[in-house]
């Protein structure tokens, strides 16, 4: 297999990653450019076996997005609207847990929480929130509140950093997602977020989570107008926190998708196939330090997402119930697929599906 | 990878241990030493149906209507006319007519309708799939042999290879029984390359079908090839199962891009794979082009059969042209001969 590369035009960096090398940033770059498909997914998928052997990981989740309210409304956003605008929602405190209680003994593993910045919102809410999704569902783990939403509930109660998450976990929070990293770089920010907090904030708020024994995410929302050296930057800024901490779990690039949000016209389109999967490859590679590399079913489609187990993931993320933001933005993927169906899928791809909870415990694998 | 034909055994050794990226560097491989030019192309084209009765109301077709359905049609001249004179106005070239076995159509009326087209428009008819070849053979009592030749006096260019599913009988029974046999599909390929008509070879896999049976249908057309040569292109599709009575889940993007890698290695003799956007996507079809596919097929400005089944992909030609460039390969609008007509 390895001999078919000998013209490859990354054949050097080939071997750099069959000898465990780390790859710099001119690395990362070069691979970004690459056209050679085969050889990123034949590198990528090096590394895949060598952390997580045949494994591909998976977990039945139920998504709350609480509201679609938000002060800042990004222009990449498809889902935040203003609290005057008709498709405006709040879901009340019972509506929460009338969802909770809904997937009760239902074999949901994790809670998934994520919501506009709300103006009036009390920061009471929020723990009451977790404090009830708790109490109806005390064996499920309540991943909730991207690092923006994070800092947002630290101005509006005033807090440190610290005492938030200090009062989060008291009320039941597990661990965060890895959302609204988007690509760190200012410039890109300041035109697709110009209101959303910097990336140094970003990180700032991920170290403080790990710092106080949280496990978090990571992400990136590439195929807008990121260069490929603002995304090979992004990567390696994770992975150098990441040295520092430990404290990431999985990175989830996430394609942009331009439907309904403000960066529509004129050049905004779909990333293409071999994006993607450049992305989940190369990102594989430069984050030698993360343990998972999730392809986000929702956003690349289920056969792509499949695909993409030869291209460095080990984890497709969830059945997941009732994702609104994505497909605010014109996703056509279905709203959820079965446990069986990702069974058959991963099974079809020549791996072996692990049933798993938020922090990787295996919950079933005797699929 | 030397060069050597792949045996039927090896073949489904690859299908049944092969991995995705082995057999996609492979099918590459093989893909770029027949297509050194580092080009993608497609062809502008459009799906006519020109009815949806059918007599044969296959298992896993969603489009058909039984003869007295109220949703029965038969296209009538002026809305043909009308769709001809919008393909070309798109830049369109071929004209892929096909439809149900209609026990109301006369063949006659089948020759008309051809010799109409030709009189007032331009265009490449690349129409009638072998079962309606046969279904007209056998209205007009002729030979296959005369009913192509009435055809090609009419107009007709060249055979799309449609209603070949899986080229072997035990499978045809059960999702298509009242379907001709694989021998009758490929009898009627073998008279059209005879007659210097060209045809190219589809395989609809992802329904009951073994692995067994995939490697048996491309061999079939592979020695049907070494003796006649006329398939221009192989397109493998996969089941799209909504709608349909068969049902099921439909095969996996790992799959298809498997089942295409080898069909690029086992078809020697064929010069082009087509991928399937229809079937597959934006996404995936750019991502074939990796694993044997070197042309993207057509922009099908109207295609029936397959959204009945659910598949609900829109790839215009501007996004088809950013697929390949983003694949960096140049786009090339080519004829149904595979001559080209444009460089993008």
């Amino acid at each position: 297999m390895s001999g078919l590369f000998e013209n490859s035009e990354i054949r050097d960096l080939i071997e750099k990653v069959r000898q465990g090398e780390r790859l710099n940033r001119q690395d990362g770059i070069r691979l970004m450019q690459s056209n050679d498909l085969l050889a990123l997914g034949y590198m990528a998928n090096l590394v895949r076996e060598r952390k997580n052997g045949n494994k591909a990981y998976f977990i039945v989740n139920r998504h709350i997005n609480h509201t679609n309210i938000c002060v800042n409304l990004c222009p990449l956003c498809a889902f935040g609207v203003d609290k005057d605008n008709p498709q405006a929602y709040t879901m009340s405190l019972e509506e929460i847990e009338a969802k909770a209680l809904e997937v009760k003994d239902t074999g949901v593993s994790e809670i998934h929480i994520v919501g506009g910045l709300h103006p009036d919102l009390p920061y009471e809410y929020y723990l009451e929130m977790l404090r009830r999704v708790r109490d109806c569902l005390p064996d499920v783990h309540i991943q909730a509140f991207t690092a923006v939403e994070i800092d947002y509930l630290s101005q509006i109660s005033e807090k440190s950093l610290e005492e938030v998450f200090r009062d989060l976990i008291d009320a039941g929070l597990g661990s965060l997602p890895g959302g609204g990293a988007e690509v760190f770089s200012p410039r890109v920010r300041e035109k697709i977020c110009e209101k959303k907090i910097s990336g140094d904030r970003w990180l700032e708020v991920m170290e403080t989570a790990h710092n106080m024994g949280l496990r978090t995410n990571a992400t990136m929302l590439y195929g807008h107008i990121e260069t490929i050296e603002e995304r090979v930057d992004h990567l390696l800024r994770l992975r150098e926190l990441q040295d520092k901490t430990g404290g990431f779990q999985s990175f989830i690039p996430l394609a942009f998708h331009p439907k309904n949000t403000r960066l529509e016209q004129p050049n905004a389109t779909r990333t293409t196939g071999f994006e993607d999967l450049k992305v989940l490859a190369v990102s594989r590679l430069l984050l030698d330090n993360f343990d998972h590399i999730k392809a986000f079913w929702i956003m690349i489609g289920p056969k792509l997402a499949q695909v993409s187990l030869s291209f460095g993931v080990d984890d497709i993320d969830g059945t997941v119930i009732e994702e609104k933001i994505t497909h605010a933005a014109g996703a056509d993927t279905a709203q959820a697929l079965s446990k069986d169906e990702l069974v058959t899928m991963i099974k079809a791809a020549g791996r072996q599906p692990v049933e798993r909870d938020t922090l990787y415990n295996v919950i079933r694998e005797d699929f | 990878m030397a060069g050597q034909r792949i045996s039927a055994d090896e073949a489904l050794i690859l299908f049944e241990e092969g991995d995705l990226l082995s057999l996609g560097q492979a099918a590459n491989l093989i893909r770029n030493r027949m297509h050194p030019e580092r080009i993608v192309t497609f062809v502008i084209d459009r799906n006519i149906n020109y009815t949806n009765i059918c007599k044969v109301g296959c298992r896993f077709c969603a489009f058909y209507r039984g003869e007295n359905h109220p949703d029965g049609y038969v296209i009538n001249r002026e809305v043909l006319f009308a769709k001809i004179r919008e393909t070309i106005d798109h830049g369109g070239t071929q004209l892929l007519m096909q439809g149900g076995l209609n026990p109301n159509l006369a063949f006659e009326d089948i020759l008309n309708m051809v010799r109409d087209i030709k009189d007032n428009f331009d265009i490449h008819l690349h129409s009638f799939s072998p079962p309606e070849i046969v279904h007209f053979a056998e209205q007009a009592n002729l030979t296959i042999r005369q009913t192509l030749l009435k055809l090609r006096a009419a107009g007709l260019d060249s055979l799309p290879g449609g209603g070949a599913e899986i080229l072997v009988d035990r499978v045809r029974k059960y999702i298509s029984p009242r379907k001709i046999s694989w021998q009758q599909w490929m009898a009627v390929m073998e008279e059209a390359h005879k007659l210097g008509m060209k045809t190219t070879a589809t395989m609809m896999f992802g329904s009951v079908e073994t692995l067994a049976d995939r490697v048996k249908h491309l061999v079939r057309v592979r020695e049907q090839q070494d003796k006649t040569g006329g398939f221009t292109a192989f397109i493998p599709w996969s089941f799209q199962p909504k709608n349909t009575e068969l049902g099921g889940t439909g095969t996996t993007g790992h799959d298809y891009l498997k089942t295409l890698a080898i069909s690029r290695i086992v078809l020697d003799n064929v010069p082009n794979i087509q991928t399937s956007w229809v079937t597959q996507g934006a996404k995936m079809a750019q991502v074939s082009l990796w694993f044997g596919a070197n042309d993207f097929g057509g922009t099908m400005l109207e295609e029936n059969v397959v959204r009945a089944a659910g598949a609900n992909f829109r790839v215009p030609i501007d996004e088809i042209i950013r697929c390949i460039k983003d694949a960096g390969y140049t786009p090339v609008q080519r004829r149904t001969d595979y001559s080209h007509v444009k460089r993008f």
